[in-house]
C-alpha cells in the first residue's frame, strides 16, 4: 500500500510537472517529421534524420524565438505505416507542417491526407514527378526522376561508352519504376539498345535468377535504380557469377551501408546523386557540413544533407509566413525562391526545385566524386 | 535459355532450396509434437546469426566456434521461449498459442530494432566460404555448395534421431499424444524442450547459412525466410521431416525458375511460395508426404 502511494506521488508530480512544461511551451512551433527509421531502408531514414537534427541545432527557432519542435514518427519504410503517421501527425499531434517520408511510394500514400488537411507536406528526398503532381500542399527539396534518369543515361551512354544495358527494376518501388522508365526513354533516344529487362521487389535478397538472365544477353552496363541494400546484395553475387560490367544507379545507393555489405563488390558502382560534400558550394552548405562532421565524425550523406535542406527551407517557410497557419505556411514553402541550401539554390515551381545533380561512384570502399551535371 | 544457363539456374534453386528446407524442419518438427505453428521461427534464426555476427567480430571468435556457439545459444533460447510463452498454455486452445507465437516473433523483431537498430550490418564470410568453383561455365560459390551437404546431412541426423533412439520414440510418440505418453513415464516437457532445442539450433545453422549467401542482417531479415519455410513445411506435409526439406527444395527451385523463365514476372516471385501452398492447402491438405493419421514424423 505504501509502495502504491509513494508511486501515485510520483505520477502526480509527474502530472505537474507535465501541465507546467506544456504551458511555458506553448508557443512552439510543431512540425511533423514522417521517416523510415527501420525497415528496409532504415539508413535513409537514420541519415535523413541526423542532417535534420544538425540543421535545428544550427537554426532552432522560427518566428522571432518561437522554438521549432519536431515530432518524429517512424513509417517502417512502410506505405500504409506512412498514411498512418501522417494522420496522427495532422490530426493527434495537430502540426503546423509535415517533413517526410523518404521513398517515393511511401510519400504517396502520405500525401493524399496532407492534401486533403490542407498541410504542407516537404519531402527531402522522394524524386518520382507524380509525388507532387497534381498536388498542391506537397513539395520537395531534391531534384526529379525524369532529370535523374536523363542524366544517368547520357553518363553511361558518353563517359562510359556503353551502348548495350541492362535493367533491373525494384517492382515494389514508384522510384524504381520511375526511374529506370525515364533512364530507358533517354537511352534509347541516344542509341542505346536495352537488352535485358528483369525485376525484383524491395526486400529481396536472392538475385541468381537475375544474373543469370542478365549474364546470358552480355550488356555493357547494367542499370539497376534501387535501394542501398538490393544493390550491395546483388552487387556481391554479380561479381560471384562472374558479371563485370559497371553496375549504374541512382541516388538510392548513397548509403555508407552499401559499402559495408557490399564490400569489394560495389567497387566502380556508380550513381547518380543531390550532394558531395566536398563539391558544396553555399555557405550554410560548408557551415553544415563542418558541424556534421564534429558531430558525427563522417561526411554527411545526400539524404543527411536533404534532410537539413528539408529543415531549413521549412523553417525559412515558417518565417516567412509570419504565423503558424497551415495555409499559410505552405504557401510560403511553394514560394521559396533562391535559397541557399546545403544542396544547392532551390527554387520550387509547383513544389518541384530544378536543381544540379552529381554523379559518384565507390572507390576503394569509398564514395568518391567524379563530376557535376546541370539541368 | 541455353544449356549452362539451365543448369545454373537448377544449381541457384537447389542452394535457396536447402535454406528453406534448414528452416523448414525446424517448423514441422516443432508443429508434430505440439500442433503449433511456431511463427516465431523465423525470428529465431535472425536471432541465430546475430549471435554468430557478434561472436565473430565482438567476441572475435573463430568462424566455426561461432556458428557452433550461435546454434547452442539458439537452441538455448528455443528452450526458454517454450518454457516462458508456450507451456503455460500448453492445455488452453490452440489458438491462444498461435496467437502467444506471433506475439512472440514481434517481441523479438522489435527487441533486436531497439537494441541493435534497423540498419542493416554485414555479415563477414570466412575465407573459406568466400571462393567458387566454375564447372563448365557454372558457376558454384562454396556457399551454394555447403549450404544443401549441411540441409542432407542435418536431415540423416535427424532421422537416426527420431527412429533410431529411445528420445526420437519419446517424440514420435508425443506427436501421437501428450497424455499417454506421459502416463508412461516419459518426462514430456524434457522432450519438447529437446524438440525446441533442436528445431531452434536448424533454424540457427539455417540462418547462418542464409548470412553466408546474403551476408546483410537486420531485425527483420527472418520474417520472409520463416514464411516461406512455412509454405515449404505445409507443402511437404507439416509434422513430417523430409517432407520439409523436399518442400524447400521445391520452393526453391521453383522461385529460381520463375525469375528464371519469366524475367517480367520476377517481382512476384515471392507470391509462388504462397500461391503453391493455397494450391496445396485446397487440393492436398496434408502435402506430399503427410498421411492423414493422427501422429506425424
Amino acid at each position: 500500500m505504501r509502495f502504491l502511494s509513494k508511486l501515485l506521488f510520483i505520477f502526480t508530480i509527474m502530472l505537474f510537472a507535465g501541465m507546467a512544461s506544456s504551458s511555458s511551451f506553448a508557443k512552439t512551433v510543431k512540425v511533423g517529421v514522417v521517416l523510415p527509421m527501420t525497415g528496409p531502408i532504415a539508413s535513409f531514414g537514420q541519415s535523413a534524420w541526423k542532417g535534420v537534427k544538425i540543421a535545428r541545432s544550427l537554426e532552432p527557432t522560427v518566428l522571432n524565438g518561437r522554438k521549432l519542435k519536431l515530432i518524429l514518427l517512424d513509417n517502417k519504410g512502410d506505405k500504409v505505416e506512412t498514411a498512418n503517421a501522417v494522420s496522427r501527425l495532422i490530426f493527434d499531434n495537430k502540426v503546423s507542417a509535415v517533413i517526410g517520408a523518404v521513398a517515393s511510394g511511401n510519400t504517396m500514400s502520405g500525401a493524399p491526407i496532407a492534401e486533403k488537411a490542407h498541410v504542407a507536406m516537404l519531402t527531402p528526398a522522394s524524386t518520382n514527378p507524380l509525388v507532387t503532381k497534381g498536388m498542391k500542399y506537397i513539395s520537395r527539396v531534391c531534384f526529379i526522376d525524369p532529370f535523374q534518369g536523363k542524366v544517368a543515361a547520357e553518363y553511361v551512354y558518353n563517359n562510359l561508352h556503353a551502348k548495350t544495358a541492362a535493367v533491373v527494376v525494384d517492382m515494389a518501388q514508384d522510384y524504381s519504376v520511375g526511374l529506370a522508365r525515364f533512364f530507358m526513354k533517354t537511352y534509347r533516344k541516344l542509341g542505346g539498345k536495352i537488352v535485358a529487362r528483369t525485376f525484383m521487389q524491395t526486400g529481396d535478397v536472392d538475385f541468381s535468377a537475375q544474373i543469370a538472365v542478365i549474364k546470358s544477353h552480355h550488356p555493357d552496363v547494367i542499370y539497376m535504380p534501387t535501394y542501398y541494400q538490393s544493390l550491395a546484395l546483388f552487387a556481391r553475387q554479380a561479381r560471384q557469377f562472374g558479371l563485370k560490367q559497371t553496375i549504374m544507379a541512382g541516388d538510392g545507393a548513397s548509403e555508407e551501408a552499401l559499402i559495408k555489405v557490399g564490400g569489394k563488390a560495389v567497387n566502380g558502382l556508380t550513381f547518380t546523386n543531390h550532394f558531395d560534400p566536398k563539391a558544396t558550394a553555399t555557405p550554410l552548405g560548408k557551415k553544415f557540413v563542418k558541424l556534421y562532421k564534429t558531430k558525427y565524425h563522417e561526411d554527411p550523406s545526400a539524404m543527411a544533407a536533404l534532410g537539413a535542406d528539408a529543415y531549413f527551407v521549412m523553417a525559412d517557410a515558417i518565417n516567412r509566413a509570419g504565423s503558424t497557419n497551415r495555409k499559410k505556411i505552405n504557401t510560403a514553402v511553394r514560394a521559396t525562391k533562391d535559397f541557399k541550401g546545403v544542396t544547392g539554390i532551390i527554387t520550387l515551381v509547383n513544389g518541384d526545385p530544378v536543381k544540379s545533380a552529381v554523379i559518384q561512384k565507390v572507390e576503394n570502399g569509398k564514395f568518391v566524386y567524379v563530376t557535376t551535371i546541370n539541368p | 535459355m541455353n544449356f549452362t544457363e539451365v543448369i545454373q539456374q537448377l544449381v541457384n534453386g537447389i542452394s535457396l532450396g536447402s535454406l528453406y528446407g534448414l528452416v523448414a524442419i525446424g517448423y514441422t518438427m516443432i508443429y508434430g509434437v505440439l500442433r503449433l505453428i511456431n511463427f516465431a521461427h523465423g525470428d529465431v534464426m535472425m536471432v541465430g546469426t546475430y549471435i554468430a555476427l557478434f561472436a565473430v567480430t565482438t567476441f572475435l571468435l573463430p568462424w566455426w566456434a561461432a556458428f557452433i556457439l550461435a546454434m547452442v545459444l539458439t537452441a538455448f533460447l528455443g528452450i526458454a521461449i517454450d518454457t516462458i510463452a508456450y507451456k503455460p498454455l500448453r492445455k488452453a486452445s490452440r489458438i491462444s498459442s498461435l496467437i502467444t507465437a506471433i506475439g512472440v516473433s514481434f517481441l523479438l523483431e522489435n527487441l533486436f530494432l531497439v537494441l541493435f537498430g534497423g540498419v542493416p550490418k554485414a555479415f563477414p564470410i570466412p575465407k573459406i566460404f568466400a571462393g567458387n568453383f566454375n564447372v563448365g561455365g557454372v558457376i558454384l560459390p562454396v556457399v551454394n555448395i555447403f549450404a544443401p551437404i549441411l540441409a542432407l546431412v542435418f536431415l540423416f541426423i535427424l532421422l537416426q534421431l527420431l527412429h533410431h533412439t529411445k528420445y526420437g520414440m519419446a517424440m514420435r510418440s508425443l506427436s501421437l499424444d501428450i497424455e499417454t505418453t506421459r502416463l508412461m513415464g516419459v518426462n514430456v516437457d524434457a522432450v519438447i524442450s529437446l524438440v525446441f532445442a533442436i528445431g531452434s539450433a536448424l533454424a540457427a545453422a539455417g540462418g547462418i547459412m542464409w548470412a553466408l549467401k546474403y551476408p546483410s542482417l537486420n531485425p527483420l531479415m527472418g520474417i520472409l525466410p520463416g514464411l516461406k519455410a512455412f509454405a515449404a513445411a505445409v507443402l511437404g506435409g507439416i509434422g513430417d521431416v523430409a517432407g520439409a526439406a523436399i518442400g524447400g527444395f521445391i520452393i526453391g527451385i521453383s522461385e529460381i525458375l520463375v525469375v528464371a523463365l519469366f524475367p517480367e514476372l520476377a517481382g512476384y516471385k515471392d507470391a509462388l511460395a504462397f500461391l503453391i501452398l493455397i494450391l496445396v492447402l485446397l487440393f492436398k491438405p496434408t502435402g506430399i508426404m503427410g498421411k492423414n493419421l493422427g501422429g506425424r514424423f
